[in-house]
Protein backbone atom coordinates (compact mmCIF):
# COMPACT_ATOMS: atom_id res chain seq x y z
CA UNK A 1 0.00 0.00 0.00
CA UNK A 2 2.85 2.38 0.82
CA UNK A 3 4.07 2.16 -2.77
CA UNK A 4 0.63 3.28 -4.00
CA UNK A 5 0.49 6.01 -1.36
CA UNK A 6 3.89 7.43 -2.26
CA UNK A 7 3.32 7.49 -6.02
CA UNK A 8 3.32 10.74 -7.99
CA UNK A 9 0.23 12.91 -7.43
CA UNK A 10 -2.09 13.59 -10.39
CA UNK A 11 -2.25 17.27 -9.58
CA UNK A 12 0.06 18.77 -6.95
CA UNK A 13 -2.21 21.73 -6.22
CA UNK A 14 -5.12 19.47 -5.24
CA UNK A 15 -2.89 17.40 -2.96
CA UNK A 16 -1.53 20.56 -1.34
CA UNK A 17 -5.08 21.77 -0.72
CA UNK A 18 -5.88 18.41 0.85
CA UNK A 19 -2.71 18.61 2.97
CA UNK A 20 -3.69 21.98 4.47
CA UNK A 21 -7.16 20.62 5.16
CA UNK A 22 -5.69 17.61 6.98
CA UNK A 23 -3.26 19.74 9.00
CA UNK A 24 -6.25 21.68 10.27
CA UNK A 25 -8.58 18.71 10.65
CA UNK A 26 -6.16 16.26 12.27
CA UNK A 27 -3.56 18.59 13.77
CA UNK A 28 -4.93 21.97 14.75
CA UNK A 29 -8.18 20.45 15.97
CA UNK A 30 -6.20 18.20 18.35
CA UNK A 31 -4.44 21.08 20.12
CA UNK A 32 -7.31 21.63 22.57
CA UNK A 33 -7.39 18.08 23.88
CA UNK A 34 -3.57 17.97 24.05
CA UNK A 35 -3.54 21.14 26.17
CA UNK A 36 -6.25 19.85 28.55
CA UNK A 37 -4.65 16.41 29.01
CA UNK A 38 -1.17 17.87 29.47
CA UNK A 39 -2.22 20.43 32.10
CA UNK A 40 -4.00 17.77 34.15
CA UNK A 41 -1.28 15.14 33.82
CA UNK A 42 1.42 17.73 34.64
CA UNK A 43 -0.50 18.69 37.77
CA UNK A 44 -1.21 15.09 38.81
CA UNK A 45 2.41 14.05 38.29
CA UNK A 46 3.63 16.93 40.45
CA UNK A 47 1.35 15.87 43.33
CA UNK A 48 2.34 12.20 42.94
CA UNK A 49 6.07 12.96 42.80
CA UNK A 50 5.69 15.18 45.86
CA UNK A 51 4.02 12.27 47.64
CA UNK A 52 6.68 9.76 46.53
CA UNK A 53 9.59 12.10 47.39
CA UNK A 54 8.25 13.08 50.80
CA UNK A 55 11.46 11.90 52.47
CA UNK A 56 13.35 14.97 53.84
CA UNK A 57 16.57 13.50 52.45
CA UNK A 58 15.39 14.25 48.92
CA UNK A 59 15.74 17.86 47.83
CA UNK A 60 12.33 19.33 46.94
CA UNK A 61 13.49 20.57 43.54
CA UNK A 62 13.47 16.88 42.46
CA UNK A 63 9.66 17.17 42.11
CA UNK A 64 9.96 19.74 39.32
CA UNK A 65 12.85 17.87 37.73
CA UNK A 66 10.99 14.55 37.73
CA UNK A 67 7.85 16.15 36.30
CA UNK A 68 9.85 17.86 33.54
CA UNK A 69 11.86 14.78 32.57
CA UNK A 70 8.82 12.48 32.60
CA UNK A 71 7.00 14.88 30.32
CA UNK A 72 10.04 15.32 28.07
CA UNK A 73 10.97 11.66 27.81
CA UNK A 74 7.77 9.68 27.87
CA UNK A 75 4.45 11.38 28.45
CA UNK A 76 4.45 14.08 25.77
CA UNK A 77 5.78 11.72 23.12
CA UNK A 78 4.61 8.16 23.84
CA UNK A 79 1.54 8.66 26.03
CA UNK A 80 0.32 11.46 23.86
CA UNK A 81 0.82 9.29 20.75
CA UNK A 82 -1.29 6.56 22.40
CA UNK A 83 -4.04 9.08 23.10
CA UNK A 84 -3.80 10.53 19.59
CA UNK A 85 -3.99 7.02 18.12
CA UNK A 86 -7.46 6.95 19.64
CA UNK A 87 -8.50 10.39 18.46
CA UNK A 88 -6.75 10.81 15.11
CA UNK A 89 -6.44 7.09 14.30
CA UNK A 90 -10.11 6.27 14.73
CA UNK A 91 -10.98 9.41 12.75
CA UNK A 92 -8.79 8.30 9.84
CA UNK A 93 -10.07 4.70 9.81
CA UNK A 94 -13.71 5.69 10.01
CA UNK A 95 -13.36 8.41 7.37
CA UNK A 96 -11.55 6.22 4.83
CA UNK A 97 -13.58 3.14 5.77
CA UNK A 98 -16.87 5.00 5.24
CA UNK A 99 -15.59 6.19 1.88
CA UNK A 100 -14.81 2.58 0.99
CA UNK A 101 -18.21 1.15 1.94
CA UNK A 102 -20.11 3.99 0.24
CA UNK A 103 -18.13 3.45 -3.00
CA UNK A 104 -16.49 6.90 -2.85
CA UNK A 105 -13.07 5.25 -3.21
CA UNK A 106 -14.28 3.31 -6.27
CA UNK A 107 -15.57 6.59 -7.60
CA UNK A 108 -12.09 8.16 -7.29
CA UNK A 109 -10.50 5.15 -8.97
CA UNK A 110 -12.93 5.28 -11.89
CA UNK A 111 -12.09 8.95 -12.38
CA UNK A 112 -8.48 7.85 -12.81
CA UNK A 113 -7.29 9.13 -9.44
CA UNK A 114 -4.90 7.10 -7.28
CA UNK A 115 -7.25 6.95 -4.29
CA UNK A 116 -4.64 5.58 -1.87
CA UNK A 117 -2.29 8.42 -2.65
CA UNK A 118 -4.93 11.16 -2.69
CA UNK A 119 -6.58 10.09 0.56
CA UNK A 120 -3.66 8.77 2.60
CA UNK A 121 -0.52 10.71 1.65
CA UNK A 122 -1.80 14.12 2.84
CA UNK A 123 -2.90 12.53 6.13
CA UNK A 124 0.51 10.94 6.77
CA UNK A 125 2.40 14.13 5.93
CA UNK A 126 0.00 16.24 8.02
CA UNK A 127 0.27 14.03 11.11
CA UNK A 128 4.07 13.60 10.87
CA UNK A 129 4.36 17.38 10.47
CA UNK A 130 2.04 18.27 13.36
CA UNK A 131 3.24 15.69 15.93
CA UNK A 132 6.48 17.47 16.98
CA UNK A 133 4.43 20.64 17.53
CA UNK A 134 1.92 18.73 19.64
CA UNK A 135 4.86 17.33 21.60
CA UNK A 136 6.23 20.82 22.32
CA UNK A 137 2.77 22.11 23.26
CA UNK A 138 2.26 19.13 25.57
CA UNK A 139 5.59 19.61 27.37
CA UNK A 140 4.89 23.32 27.83
CA UNK A 141 1.39 22.87 29.21
CA UNK A 142 2.38 19.83 31.30
CA UNK A 143 5.05 21.87 33.06
CA UNK A 144 2.56 24.71 33.41
CA UNK A 145 0.05 22.30 34.96
CA UNK A 146 2.61 21.34 37.62
CA UNK A 147 3.53 24.96 38.13
CA UNK A 148 -0.07 25.85 38.92
CA UNK A 149 -1.10 22.69 40.81
CA UNK A 150 2.05 22.32 43.01
CA UNK A 151 1.85 25.69 44.79
CA UNK A 152 -1.97 25.65 44.76
CA UNK A 153 -2.18 22.34 46.61
CA UNK A 154 0.72 23.25 48.87
CA UNK A 155 2.84 20.28 47.77
CA UNK A 156 5.71 22.45 46.55
CA UNK A 157 6.51 26.15 46.45
CA UNK A 158 6.76 28.00 43.17
CA UNK A 159 10.53 28.78 43.46
CA UNK A 160 11.28 25.13 44.32
CA UNK A 161 9.32 23.89 41.31
CA UNK A 162 10.95 26.41 38.95
CA UNK A 163 14.33 25.48 40.41
CA UNK A 164 13.61 21.82 39.65
CA UNK A 165 12.60 22.59 36.08
CA UNK A 166 15.91 24.39 35.46
CA UNK A 167 18.12 21.76 37.14
CA UNK A 168 20.21 19.33 35.05
CA UNK A 169 18.40 19.97 31.79
CA UNK A 170 19.52 17.59 29.03
CA UNK A 171 18.56 19.03 25.60
CA UNK A 172 19.07 15.62 23.98
CA UNK A 173 15.93 14.37 25.78
CA UNK A 174 13.91 16.76 23.65
CA UNK A 175 15.72 15.73 20.44
CA UNK A 176 15.16 12.07 21.29
CA UNK A 177 11.46 12.62 21.90
CA UNK A 178 10.98 14.67 18.74
CA UNK A 179 12.51 11.79 16.75
CA UNK A 180 10.07 9.46 18.53
CA UNK A 181 7.12 11.74 17.80
CA UNK A 182 7.98 11.73 14.07
CA UNK A 183 7.94 7.92 14.04
CA UNK A 184 4.74 7.79 16.12
CA UNK A 185 3.12 10.36 13.82
CA UNK A 186 3.78 8.08 10.88
CA UNK A 187 2.29 5.10 12.74
CA UNK A 188 -0.77 7.03 13.93
CA UNK A 189 -1.64 8.01 10.35
CA UNK A 190 -0.54 5.02 8.29
CA UNK A 191 -1.82 2.06 10.35
CA UNK A 192 -5.42 3.36 10.69
CA UNK A 193 -5.37 4.42 7.03
CA UNK A 194 -4.47 0.84 6.07
CA UNK A 195 -7.35 -0.58 8.13
CA UNK A 196 -9.78 1.95 6.70
CA UNK A 197 -8.68 1.51 3.09
CA UNK A 198 -9.10 -2.26 3.10
CA UNK A 199 -12.32 -2.47 5.12
CA UNK A 200 -15.09 -4.59 3.58
CA UNK A 201 -18.76 -4.69 4.45
CA UNK A 202 -20.84 -1.99 6.12
CA UNK A 203 -20.97 0.45 9.02
CA UNK A 204 -20.42 -2.29 11.60
CA UNK A 205 -17.22 -3.38 9.86
CA UNK A 206 -15.98 0.22 9.79
CA UNK A 207 -16.45 0.32 13.57
CA UNK A 208 -14.58 -2.97 13.99
CA UNK A 209 -11.77 -1.78 11.71
CA UNK A 210 -11.53 1.41 13.73
CA UNK A 211 -11.08 -0.53 16.98
CA UNK A 212 -8.55 -2.89 15.38
CA UNK A 213 -6.64 0.08 13.98
CA UNK A 214 -6.35 1.79 17.37
CA UNK A 215 -5.29 -1.42 19.14
CA UNK A 216 -2.65 -2.23 16.51
CA UNK A 217 -1.35 1.33 16.41
CA UNK A 218 -0.97 1.34 20.21
CA UNK A 219 0.96 -1.93 20.17
CA UNK A 220 3.22 -0.66 17.40
CA UNK A 221 3.82 2.63 19.23
CA UNK A 222 4.94 0.76 22.35
CA UNK A 223 7.07 -1.61 20.31
CA UNK A 224 8.82 1.24 18.49
CA UNK A 225 9.16 3.14 21.76
CA UNK A 226 11.12 0.22 23.13
CA UNK A 227 13.33 -0.04 20.03
CA UNK A 228 13.99 3.71 19.80
CA UNK A 229 14.74 4.01 23.51
CA UNK A 230 17.20 1.15 23.23
CA UNK A 231 18.81 2.60 20.12
CA UNK A 232 18.92 6.28 21.02
CA UNK A 233 19.09 6.49 24.77
CA UNK A 234 21.44 3.76 25.93
CA UNK B 1 -19.11 1.47 -28.53
CA UNK B 2 -17.97 -0.99 -25.91
CA UNK B 3 -17.48 -4.62 -26.78
CA UNK B 4 -16.75 -7.45 -24.40
CA UNK B 5 -15.53 -10.71 -25.90
CA UNK B 6 -15.66 -14.09 -24.16
CA UNK B 7 -15.25 -12.62 -20.69
CA UNK B 8 -14.87 -15.03 -17.79
CA UNK B 9 -14.53 -14.09 -14.15
CA UNK B 10 -14.52 -16.24 -11.05
CA UNK B 11 -13.99 -15.72 -7.34
CA UNK B 12 -12.41 -18.57 -5.36
CA UNK B 13 -13.45 -21.10 -7.99
CA UNK B 14 -17.01 -19.76 -8.18
CA UNK B 15 -17.63 -18.78 -11.81
CA UNK B 16 -19.56 -15.51 -11.84
CA UNK B 17 -19.24 -14.62 -15.54
CA UNK B 18 -19.20 -17.47 -18.06
CA UNK B 19 -17.84 -16.61 -21.47
CA UNK B 20 -19.95 -13.48 -21.90
CA UNK B 21 -19.81 -11.55 -25.20
CA UNK B 22 -21.82 -8.34 -25.61
CA UNK B 23 -21.71 -5.24 -27.83
CA UNK B 24 -22.92 -2.01 -26.20
CA UNK B 25 -23.79 0.49 -28.91
CA UNK B 26 -22.97 4.18 -28.98
CA UNK B 27 -25.80 6.69 -28.53
CA UNK B 28 -28.05 4.07 -26.97
CA UNK B 29 -29.09 3.19 -23.45
CA UNK B 30 -27.85 -0.37 -22.97
CA UNK B 31 -29.46 -2.11 -20.02
CA UNK B 32 -28.10 -5.12 -18.19
CA UNK B 33 -30.84 -6.87 -16.27
CA UNK B 34 -30.96 -10.00 -14.17
CA UNK B 35 -31.71 -11.33 -10.73
CA UNK B 36 -29.59 -10.40 -7.73
CA UNK B 37 -26.39 -12.44 -7.91
CA UNK B 38 -26.62 -12.96 -11.68
CA UNK B 39 -23.29 -11.19 -12.22
CA UNK B 40 -24.47 -7.72 -13.33
CA UNK B 41 -22.37 -5.68 -10.91
CA UNK B 42 -19.33 -7.92 -11.41
CA UNK B 43 -19.65 -7.42 -15.16
CA UNK B 44 -19.88 -3.66 -14.75
CA UNK B 45 -16.84 -3.63 -12.48
CA UNK B 46 -14.94 -5.82 -14.97
CA UNK B 47 -15.73 -3.42 -17.81
CA UNK B 48 -14.58 -0.51 -15.62
CA UNK B 49 -11.37 -2.33 -14.72
CA UNK B 50 -12.17 -2.47 -11.00
CA UNK B 51 -11.96 -6.27 -11.27
CA UNK B 52 -9.39 -8.03 -13.45
CA UNK B 53 -10.99 -10.58 -15.75
CA UNK B 54 -9.75 -14.18 -15.93
CA UNK B 55 -9.97 -14.37 -19.73
CA UNK B 56 -11.48 -12.52 -22.68
CA UNK B 57 -11.19 -8.97 -23.96
CA UNK B 58 -12.85 -5.63 -23.32
CA UNK B 59 -12.78 -3.05 -26.11
CA UNK B 60 -13.60 0.65 -25.80
CA UNK B 61 -14.13 1.57 -29.47
CA UNK B 62 -10.80 0.61 -31.06
CA UNK B 63 -8.84 0.35 -27.79
CA UNK B 64 -8.30 -2.97 -26.07
CA UNK B 65 -8.81 -2.06 -22.40
CA UNK B 66 -7.48 -5.41 -21.19
CA UNK B 67 -4.19 -5.06 -23.07
CA UNK B 68 -3.22 -1.49 -22.16
CA UNK B 69 -1.04 -0.54 -19.18
CA UNK B 70 -2.12 1.10 -15.95
CA UNK B 71 -0.99 4.56 -17.09
CA UNK B 72 -3.06 4.48 -20.28
CA UNK B 73 -5.96 2.94 -18.40
CA UNK B 74 -5.87 5.81 -15.92
CA UNK B 75 -5.92 8.32 -18.76
CA UNK B 76 -8.81 6.49 -20.44
CA UNK B 77 -10.84 6.65 -17.26
CA UNK B 78 -11.20 10.39 -17.77
CA UNK B 79 -13.49 9.48 -20.67
CA UNK B 80 -15.69 7.44 -18.33
CA UNK B 81 -18.51 8.72 -16.14
CA UNK B 82 -19.97 6.55 -13.43
CA UNK B 83 -23.13 6.86 -11.37
CA UNK B 84 -23.04 4.59 -8.34
CA UNK B 85 -26.02 3.02 -6.63
CA UNK B 86 -25.80 5.33 -3.62
CA UNK B 87 -24.46 8.28 -5.59
CA UNK B 88 -20.99 8.01 -3.97
CA UNK B 89 -20.77 11.77 -3.59
CA UNK B 90 -17.86 13.06 -1.51
CA UNK B 91 -19.30 13.94 1.91
CA UNK B 92 -16.72 16.55 2.77
CA UNK B 93 -17.45 18.83 -0.18
CA UNK B 94 -20.54 20.69 -1.36
CA UNK B 95 -22.81 19.77 -4.26
CA UNK B 96 -21.00 22.12 -6.65
CA UNK B 97 -17.65 21.02 -5.20
CA UNK B 98 -18.49 17.44 -6.13
CA UNK B 99 -19.19 18.39 -9.74
CA UNK B 100 -16.11 20.64 -9.86
CA UNK B 101 -13.86 17.92 -8.43
CA UNK B 102 -13.03 16.12 -11.73
CA UNK B 103 -12.52 19.50 -13.41
CA UNK B 104 -10.10 20.57 -10.66
CA UNK B 105 -8.26 17.30 -10.97
CA UNK B 106 -7.93 16.93 -14.70
CA UNK B 107 -8.35 20.27 -16.46
CA UNK B 108 -6.48 23.53 -16.68
CA UNK B 109 -9.68 25.58 -16.84
CA UNK B 110 -9.87 28.89 -15.00
CA UNK B 111 -12.14 29.09 -11.98
CA UNK B 112 -14.74 30.99 -14.01
CA UNK B 113 -14.74 28.36 -16.77
CA UNK B 114 -15.05 25.59 -14.23
CA UNK B 115 -17.93 27.38 -12.53
CA UNK B 116 -19.70 27.75 -15.88
CA UNK B 117 -19.25 24.05 -16.57
CA UNK B 118 -20.52 23.14 -13.09
CA UNK B 119 -23.62 25.30 -13.60
CA UNK B 120 -24.16 23.78 -17.05
CA UNK B 121 -24.03 20.23 -15.70
CA UNK B 122 -26.16 20.93 -12.64
CA UNK B 123 -28.79 22.80 -14.64
CA UNK B 124 -28.92 19.85 -17.08
CA UNK B 125 -29.99 17.61 -14.21
CA UNK B 126 -32.42 20.24 -12.88
CA UNK B 127 -30.62 21.07 -9.65
CA UNK B 128 -31.71 24.40 -8.25
CA UNK B 129 -29.00 27.00 -7.58
CA UNK B 130 -30.03 27.09 -3.92
CA UNK B 131 -28.69 23.55 -3.53
CA UNK B 132 -25.22 24.28 -4.93
CA UNK B 133 -23.66 25.09 -1.56
CA UNK B 134 -25.37 22.28 0.36
CA UNK B 135 -23.47 19.20 1.43
CA UNK B 136 -24.55 15.78 0.08
CA UNK B 137 -26.02 14.85 3.46
CA UNK B 138 -28.44 17.76 3.19
CA UNK B 139 -30.08 16.73 -0.09
CA UNK B 140 -32.62 14.03 -0.94
CA UNK B 141 -31.85 10.64 -2.51
CA UNK B 142 -33.17 11.72 -5.90
CA UNK B 143 -31.07 14.88 -5.84
CA UNK B 144 -28.00 12.87 -4.87
CA UNK B 145 -28.48 10.70 -7.95
CA UNK B 146 -28.89 13.78 -10.14
CA UNK B 147 -25.77 15.41 -8.69
CA UNK B 148 -23.93 12.12 -9.28
CA UNK B 149 -25.06 12.23 -12.92
CA UNK B 150 -23.91 15.87 -13.18
CA UNK B 151 -20.50 14.88 -11.78
CA UNK B 152 -20.33 11.92 -14.16
CA UNK B 153 -20.87 14.16 -17.22
CA UNK B 154 -18.61 17.01 -16.01
CA UNK B 155 -15.65 15.90 -18.11
CA UNK B 156 -17.86 15.26 -21.14
CA UNK B 157 -17.38 11.48 -21.07
CA UNK B 158 -17.75 9.15 -24.04
CA UNK B 159 -18.95 6.31 -21.85
CA UNK B 160 -21.50 6.50 -19.03
CA UNK B 161 -22.06 3.71 -16.52
CA UNK B 162 -24.92 3.56 -14.03
CA UNK B 163 -25.30 0.97 -11.30
CA UNK B 164 -28.92 0.69 -10.19
CA UNK B 165 -29.67 4.40 -10.76
CA UNK B 166 -33.24 4.04 -9.49
CA UNK B 167 -32.72 1.99 -6.36
CA UNK B 168 -34.38 3.53 -3.33
CA UNK B 169 -36.24 6.17 -5.36
CA UNK B 170 -39.99 6.71 -5.68
CA UNK B 171 -41.54 5.89 -9.09
CA UNK B 172 -41.90 9.55 -10.08
CA UNK B 173 -38.27 10.42 -9.33
CA UNK B 174 -37.19 7.19 -11.04
CA UNK B 175 -38.94 8.32 -14.22
CA UNK B 176 -37.13 11.68 -14.03
CA UNK B 177 -33.77 9.93 -13.66
CA UNK B 178 -34.58 7.54 -16.54
CA UNK B 179 -35.57 10.41 -18.82
CA UNK B 180 -32.43 12.28 -17.85
CA UNK B 181 -30.22 9.33 -18.71
CA UNK B 182 -31.80 8.80 -22.11
CA UNK B 183 -31.71 12.55 -22.92
CA UNK B 184 -28.03 12.87 -21.94
CA UNK B 185 -27.13 9.74 -23.91
CA UNK B 186 -28.69 11.20 -27.07
CA UNK B 187 -27.42 14.74 -26.52
CA UNK B 188 -23.78 13.80 -25.86
CA UNK B 189 -23.73 10.67 -28.09
CA UNK B 190 -22.45 8.54 -25.22
CA UNK B 191 -22.29 4.78 -24.86
CA UNK B 192 -24.45 4.29 -21.80
CA UNK B 193 -24.56 1.08 -19.80
CA UNK B 194 -27.15 0.79 -17.06
CA UNK B 195 -27.33 -1.98 -14.53
CA UNK B 196 -30.86 -2.36 -13.23
CA UNK B 197 -33.65 -4.61 -12.10
CA UNK B 198 -36.20 -1.86 -12.15
CA UNK B 199 -38.85 -3.01 -14.62
CA UNK B 200 -40.14 0.52 -15.24
CA UNK B 201 -36.65 1.52 -16.45
CA UNK B 202 -36.51 -1.57 -18.65
CA UNK B 203 -39.75 -0.57 -20.35
CA UNK B 204 -39.01 3.19 -20.42
CA UNK B 205 -35.41 3.36 -21.63
CA UNK B 206 -34.30 -0.15 -22.60
CA UNK B 207 -33.16 0.46 -26.17
CA UNK B 208 -31.00 -2.62 -25.94
CA UNK B 209 -31.50 -5.07 -23.10
CA UNK B 210 -29.14 -7.85 -22.05
CA UNK B 211 -30.50 -10.45 -19.68
CA UNK B 212 -27.91 -12.17 -17.52
CA UNK B 213 -28.71 -15.40 -15.74
CA UNK B 214 -26.21 -17.24 -13.54
CA UNK B 215 -23.32 -15.45 -15.23
CA UNK B 216 -24.45 -16.16 -18.79
CA UNK B 217 -25.99 -13.86 -21.38
CA UNK B 218 -29.34 -15.52 -22.03
CA UNK B 219 -31.30 -12.98 -24.00
CA UNK B 220 -30.80 -9.78 -26.04
CA UNK B 221 -33.61 -7.54 -27.26
CA UNK B 222 -35.40 -4.23 -26.91
CA UNK B 223 -38.06 -2.88 -24.57
CA UNK B 224 -40.63 -3.67 -27.28
CA UNK B 225 -39.66 -7.34 -27.27
CA UNK B 226 -38.96 -7.98 -23.62
CA UNK B 227 -42.59 -8.70 -22.67
CA UNK B 228 -43.03 -11.21 -25.45
CA UNK B 229 -39.93 -13.31 -25.06
CA UNK B 230 -39.93 -17.10 -24.95
CA UNK B 231 -37.02 -17.32 -22.54
CA UNK B 232 -38.42 -18.94 -19.37
CA UNK B 233 -35.82 -17.37 -17.04
CA UNK B 234 -36.46 -13.90 -18.45
CA UNK B 235 -40.20 -14.41 -18.12
CA UNK B 236 -39.78 -15.56 -14.51
CA UNK B 237 -37.79 -12.39 -13.86
CA UNK B 238 -40.19 -9.99 -15.56
CA UNK B 239 -43.52 -11.49 -14.63
CA UNK B 240 -42.59 -11.82 -10.98
CA UNK B 241 -44.16 -8.36 -10.98
CA UNK B 242 -47.91 -9.04 -10.94
CA UNK B 243 -48.70 -5.89 -12.89
CA UNK B 244 -46.71 -7.09 -15.89
CA UNK B 245 -48.16 -10.59 -15.53
CA UNK B 246 -51.67 -9.13 -15.66
CA UNK B 247 -50.74 -6.96 -18.63
CA UNK B 248 -49.50 -10.01 -20.50
CA UNK B 249 -52.59 -12.01 -19.58
CA UNK B 250 -54.88 -9.22 -20.76
CA UNK B 251 -52.66 -8.69 -23.80
CA UNK B 252 -52.31 -5.00 -23.00
CA UNK B 253 -49.74 -3.02 -24.95
CA UNK B 254 -47.13 -1.17 -22.86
Amino acid sequence: MLKMVMSRPEKHRMYLKQLFYEIENLGVNSVGIVVIISIFIGGIMTIQFAYALMNPLYPSYLIGLATRDTLLLEFSSTMLALIMAGKIGSNITSEIGSMRVTEQIDSLEIMGINSASYLIMPKIIAVVFIFPFLYIISVFFGILGGLVTGPLTGTITLPEYVDGIKTIFVPYYATFSIIKSLVFGFLVASVPAYFGYYVQGGALDVGKASTQAVVNTNILILFFDLILTRLLLT
Amino acid sequence: MIEIKNVCKSFDGNEVLKNVSIVFEKGKTNLIIGRSGSGKTVMLKCILGLFDIDSGEIWYDDRNFTAIGQKERKKMRQEIGMVFQGGALFDSISVEGNVRFPLDMFTRMSFKEKQQRVEFCLSHVNIDKKAYKLSPSEISGGMKKRVAIARAIALNPRYLFCDEPNSGLDPETSTVIDQLLIDLTKEFEMTTIINTHDMNSVIEIGETIFFLNKGEKEWVGTNREVLNSNNPHLNDFIFANKLYALMRRDNNPV
